[in-house]
């Protein structure tokens, strides 16, 4: 049985010695890999396949993938981009499988033109997401990405959501640094038009002094 | 002077400071002097900070206990 908890001194170890050690057939180390990026891995599976079971099939073929495959990790990246990168095919597969988006797929080229001039121009609160409580804000922001098609909220979760930078979220996605640009811009862009509708600041009313 | 077309198409380097010298004087000459886009720039800004503090899900308990379930039949299988 591999124990959850991880040992107290194996929070010191850095990432680099924690793979040293799984590769050398460490479990526990492979197992505190695992307690270090699930959550990660688990809302980026959320965020692209967009379905709670797929997100959950995704989480375990990634760690599987990632067990198996540790030999051929050579530590050229990050493990954490490594895994990201397993992660983000399994959930592509999924996104496949289930064949709903026949019109846009990632590697077609997207139009960005003229339509990414915002709709809506209105300021915010200063500090708009107080107006909400934590679960009625987690709804608003997982919506607002539901809403964007697959190319655009697969690379605004790998850049803005999981940190990754522009070359990383490029190669994940096997697309140019140009094409990561693009559609990142586009998804920004619809994604501060959508939340506008909540967190614009509310015009004062102009019978108020009555 | 920019146009807001030529402005709004360098937002996210903008915004990710990934411009700078000339380019990035030029995009702040633009802001300063049209409201809409200074808008647009500061919502989206917001926006972006937003999802950065976004709190990653909790895992739930049974599904980490599959995932280890299934790492330990792995595992056993390698050693046989």
């Amino acid at each position: 049985m591999i124990s959850s908890n991880m040992a107290p001194e194996a929070a010191v170890f850095d990432e680099a010695n924690l793979v040293a050690q799984a590769r050398q057939g460490d479990t526990g180390a492979f197992n505190e890999l695992i307690e270090r990026y699930q959550r990660n891995i688990f809302r980026l599976a959320q965020n692209i396949t967009q379905n709670r079971e797929d997100a959950e099939d995704v989480l375990q073929e990634t760690f599987l993938k990632a067990y198996t495959h540790l030999p051929e990790f050579e530590g050229h990246s990050k493990f954490y981009t490594w895994i990201v990168r397993i992660a983000v095919n399994e959930a592509l597969m999924k996104l496949r499988k289930r064949k709903w988006d026949k019109t846009v797929w990632l590697d077609e080229p997207v139009n960005v033109g003229e339509e990414t001039v915002a709709r809506e121009i209105a300021v915010w609160d200063d500090n708009p997401e107080q107006r909400y409580s934590k679960e009625e804000l987690a709804d608003i922001l997982d919506k607002a990405v539901n809403g964007l098609a697959p190319p655009y909220r697969t690379v605004f979760a790998l850049r803005d959501i999981e940190g990754l930078s522009t070359e990383e979220t490029a190669e994940a996605l096997e697309l140019s640094v140009p094409a990561v640009k693009s559609r990142l811009l586009r998804a920004r862009l619809q994604l501060r038009d959508k939340l506008t509708a909540f967190f614009k600041k509310k015009v004062e009313d102009p019978f108020a002094y009555l | 002077m920019l146009t807001c077309k030529q402005f709004l198409s360098e937002l996210s380097d903008y915004l990710d400071e990934a411009v700078g010298g000339e380019d990035r004087k030029k995009l702040e000459e633009h802001i300063n002097q049209c409201p809409n886009c200074w808008v647009i720039a500061d919502t989206t800004r917001k926006t972006i900070e937003v999802y950065k503090c976004s709190e990653p899900v909790q895992i739930p308990t049974d599904l980490r206990t599959r995932l280890m379930k299934a790492l330990e039949r792995k595992i056993a299988a390698k050693r046989t």
